[in-house]
């Protein structure tokens, strides 16, 4: 059971990496996507060894590949609505409200 | 049924892909080539689930995620990036910093994984037929999860739809 | 009335206060009340006289105790003998004489009234003086008498030369004076008292040292030296003459320089305890005398001529009391007592009557140089007979007054020959200097038309002193008669009674030289047989110092004078300087404390408030970086966060124990590495900024 969850523990790592260091935005969504995969083979990880009646780990892991999809979708749809407007995606771009 | 030792090497190798491939997601400049990646990585996860007995999940994962939201990524690399230029640095300033930092938060994990002593191991194994005891939990225990999350694809889709429309049409 | 004699001075003050007080605005009015007061106090100095010479010359003496001080009595009081009240006879007359003319003379004049309360004043001193019994109290009077002489001989201070004569007279007599302190002093230190009574009585007894007192009689004659102009400090009383003659007549003639021959003699008892000062005060006496008869020689100005005729027969005065204690110290006899003090009231007598009669000439031609009048004579009448008189008295002709008491005189000298031949050279001098005077005012032809066209007579108010003098000038004497008996040497002496005959030998002695004197000058400046002229060239030498007045003036001016202003000078500027410097070194001070309190507010007040503003800006510096705008930096707080919490629940006892630590450690690292890549970052842009435009340059080539 480590290796998995090490493995997404790793995942998560990569993931929050991209996060914080992509300058496109649509790079920034890919690795939270990556967040979610590795929460996800945690989820099921845990279902698998800890607590396997019931398949909630699963249940939940299909929960959040759905409101991920939800996500992305409205995700790439605000990044389409920010590069017409501003002709460009690069989220350095996108500190309006600093102060 | 057992613990950490039931890795094969399939394992080894999925779990090489996925490392590999997200690393690559979060620092090629070309953001297509990070796309790309991202479609091999969430294949490779869809093999661990399999292994882990989530064969719904599996199947599921690579309709959705490879089938659906890469494809969807890519539509809007193409609609918005500058792809052609090399110099385009695809990383703002906080490299350094968000290394360490998840660095250590990987490194934390990892002791805090390895050094957890008492695990509370099921006893039970999975149930065999995987679709049909997920397919009866959404509609029993889980209904109301499953509608909202209807609510929500809905939402969502109308919300995108929305956003990005052309002005005026 | 002896015992009243203190009013007889006292009546001159209360005139003074009078006139100012009262009476400035009212002329008439202050010169009768002058008058008045100085003819009452001449009565009382008859009746002072005539009671004393009852009495058969004994001294009274009355004082009023004032205070004392670490055992030293302060007293006034008044002591009256026959010395006493000659003076006051001589004081009174003169300044009554004085007085009276000055009605004529100061006519016109816009501080008529001042002067006369001048004269008041002068005389209150002098009477005061006079009547004193102890040295304090001649000491006051002393000062005051050289005051009314100052404020008298600048009267017409608007002339330079008058105000410049005040102050010589004034500072002169002032360096005598110091001398007369120190013997004042010593005096006290020695004696304990001021009395005059008591010290005499203490300087016979032995009681004072004979060194110490030697010292005490020199410096109690330098106060003589310098009031009665001896050498050297005879310099101020030819200047002197640029006051009012009335001035010079009361002052300089009969008064005022004789106070310092009525010291010697009152202080008699110190010479003659002391041979050797008085040996001092006969060589000074006879200095002084020959010097100032050989310049008066030659002067041109008829009161300089008079002035120097002065100093010599103080001269001749001075050196009979020195010779007289100097004699007495060896208990010998001496006439000189007699002789000095005789000659004093004579001299008084007709040196008052030739300033009076110098002063109407004046009056009558304008002009103060012989060399411009001539032939007065039958113009004036009454002033060229009375000056002739007077001069016949001076040259000591019988039977004037001069002639007795220079008798005196040269039987004084007769045992010293050196004394002996100095003084007939003198005599034979004075007779000449006066004669030439004489022949050259009066007779002969006047020598500036002009001036003698307007000539007239003076009016009767000064005419009628000038008899009065006169007669005087003839009679005064003849109270010395050397075949009286009770005459004026048994009235008037020092120790006993001293008795000689007379000395035919040294009367027909003393009549040659007189008439040889007047003859030169006959012959000189009335036949004009011998030319002055010629004479002056040949002694040219000996006539320019002459003339010159053995260029003591020019002597003190070098030693005294330039040193003492380039001192003052000197002090002057240092005293500027330095308080100047205080000051500005104050005011530089207050500006550089001002600066530093400027610089101080400027940097370290401001400074601190500006550096608080500073500290907040780095801070919101550093801090702005947690509030970035970017939501990937907040993840990366988040996670920051997440690490921390993570420390802290560790449950390995490794970091759980040190997980503050270790998070701020994970913290200010993260701290660090974000503020490196915000550096870098804007290298990196720089970088992006100029690859873009390389860039479209490109791009643009292409197309």
């Amino acid at each position: 059971m480590f290796h998995y969850l090490t493995l997404a523990a790793l995942l998560f790592s990569i993931g929050l990496f991209g996060v914080i260091t992509r300058r496109n935005t649509i790079g920034i969504l890919m690795s939270l996507e990556l967040m979610f995969n590795a929460v996800n083979i945690n989820f099921v990880t845990f279902n698998r060894y800890i607590m396997t009646d019931g398949l909630t780990g699963q249940i939940f892991a299909i929960f959040i590949v759905v409101v991920a999809a939800a996500e992305a979708t409205v995700g790439l749809a605000i990044v389409l609505l920010v590069y017409r407007n501003w002709r460009g995606i690069d989220s350095d771009n996108y500190a309006v409200m600093k102060w | 049924m057992s613990q950490a030792a039931d890795v094969s090497i399939v394992f080894w190798i999925l779990s090489f892909v996925i490392l590999v491939c997200g690393f690559l997601v979060v620092s090629l400049k070309n953001i297509f080539h990070c796309a790309l990646c991202l479609v091999l990585c969430l294949t490779a996860v869809a093999g661990i689930y399999i292994l882990l007995g989530a064969e719904f999940l599996a199947a599921a994962q690579v309709l959705i995620y490879v089938g659906a939201v890469s494809v969807l990524m890519i539509f809007a690399v193409m609609l918005t990036s500058n792809l052609a230029s090399h110099k385009i640095v695809q990383t703002n300033q906080n490299t350094m910093t968000a290394f360490f930092a998840c660095l250590v938060f990987a490194l934390g994990a990892v002791v805090l994984i390895g050094g957890t002593k008492v695990w509370r191991y099921a006893t039970d194994v999975l149930p065999a037929e995987n679709v049909l005891t997920i397919g009866k939990l959404l509609m029993t225990e889980f209904m109301l999860p499953f509608e909202v999350v209807s609510v929500l694809l809905l939402a969502a889709i109308i919300g995108a739809i929305v956003l990005a429309r052309e002005e005026g049409s | 009335m002896i015992e009243h004699a203190y009013i007889i001075p006292l009546l001159q003050l209360f005139a003074f206060v009078l006139i100012v007080f009262f009476l400035r605005w009212r002329e008439p009015l202050s010169a009768a009340c002058s008058i008045a007061m100085i003819a009452i106090g001449w009565v009382m100095s008859i009746v002072v006289l005539i009671e004393m010479i009852g009495c058969h010359g004994v001294a009274y003496e009355a004082y009023f105790y004032l205070t004392a001080f670490a055992s030293l009595n302060f007293e006034i009081g008044i002591l009256v003998d026959p010395l006493t009240a000659v003076m006051l006879m001589v004081v009174t007359t003169v300044g009554g004489c004085v007085v009276i003319y000055s009605v004529g003379y100061m006519k016109g004049d816009p501080r008529f009234s001042r002067f006369f309360s001048y004269l008041s004043l002068f005389l209150f001193s002098m009477l005061g003086l006079v009547l004193a019994n102890n040295f304090f109290m001649i000491f006051i009077f002393w000062e005051l008498v050289g005051l009314t002489s100052y404020l008298l001989i600048g009267f017409w201070f608007e002339k330079k030369v008058a105000s410049d004569a005040g102050k010589k007279a004034f500072i002169t007599t002032r360096i005598g004076d110091l001398g007369f302190i120190v013997g004042l002093l010593l005096i006290a230190v020695y004696t304990g008292t001021f009395n005059f009574g008591e010290v005499f009585d203490k300087a016979g007894a032995g009681v004072i040292p004979a060194g110490v007192l030697t010292v005490i009689a020199v410096f109690v004659f330098c106060g003589a030296v310098g009031k009665s102009a001896q050498f050297p400090l005879h310099v101020w009383l030819p200047d002197a003459m640029e006051g009012p003659t009335p001035v010079s007549a009361l002052i300089h003639a009969a008064t005022m320089v004789a106070a310092g021959v009525y010291l010697v003699a009152r202080t008699m008892p110190l010479f003659v305890a002391s041979a050797e000062a008085a040996m001092v005060v006969a060589v000074i006496g006879l200095i002084t005398s020959f010097i100032a008869a050989s310049i008066g020689l030659v002067q041109n100005d008829i009161k300089r001529v008079l002035a120097y005729s002065t100093v010599s027969q103080l001269g001749y005065m001075i050196m009979a009391l020195g010779l007289f204690g100097y004699d007495s110290a060896h208990n010998h006899h001496s006439a000189g007592y007699v002789a000095g003090t005789l000659h004093l009231m004579t001299h008084g007598c007709f040196k008052g009557l030739l300033f009076l009669g110098a002063g109407s000439v004046i009056h009558a031609v304008h002009t103060n140089n012989i060399q411009e009048m001539g032939g007065l004579g039958p113009k004036m009448r009454t002033t060229a007979i009375t000056f002739m008189i007077a001069s016949l008295s001076i040259a000591g002709i019988f039977p004037f007054s001069g002639f007795w008491s220079k008798d005196e005189i040269i039987a004084t000298v007769q045992h010293h020959p050196i004394f002996m031949f100095f003084t007939l050279v003198i005599a034979f001098m004075t007779a000449f200097y006066m004669w030439r005077l004489c022949f050259l005012t009066f007779f002969g032809k006047p020598r500036d038309q002009r001036k003698f066209d307007r000539v007239h007579e003076s009016p009767r108010v000064m005419t009628w002193p000038l008899v009065f003098l006169a007669f005087l000038s003839i009679f005064a004497g003849w109270v010395a008669l050397p075949w009286l008996h009770h005459g004026y040497s048994s009235f008037v002496y020092y120790g006993e009674i001293h008795h000689a005959g007379p000395n035919y030998l040294l009367m027909i002695i003393s009549t040659i030289v007189a008439l040889s004197g007047i003859g030169l000058a006959y012959l000189i400046y009335y036949k004009q047989a011998i030319s002055a002229d010629r004479l002056a060239e040949r002694f040219k030498p000996v006539y320019t110092l002459l003339y010159n007045k053995y260029y003591f003036d020019e002597l003190y001016d070098l030693i005294l004078i330039r040193p003492l202003m380039a001192f003052a000078r000197f002090m002057w500027t240092f005293d500027a300087r330095v308080i100047d410097g205080l000051v500005n070194l104050t005011g530089s001070a207050t500006i550089l404390w001002s600066d530093i309190k400027e610089w101080f507010d400027t940097w370290i007040v401001d400074g601190a408030v500006n550096g608080i503003g500073w500290l907040v800006k780095q801070c919101s510096a550093v801090l702005r970086f947690l509030e970035p705008g970017r939501v990937q930096f907040y993840v990366l707080f988040i996670l920051a966060g997440i690490v921390v919490a993570a420390l802290a629940k560790f449950e390995g006892a490794f970091i759980a124990a040190r997980w503050p630590v270790l998070s701020a450690i994970c913290l200010a690292g993260l701290l660090v590495l974000g503020l490196l890549t915000r550096f870098a970052e804007a290298g990196q842009k720089e970088i992006q900024a100029a690859a873009d435009a390389a860039d479209m340059n490109a791009e643009g080539q292409e197309q």
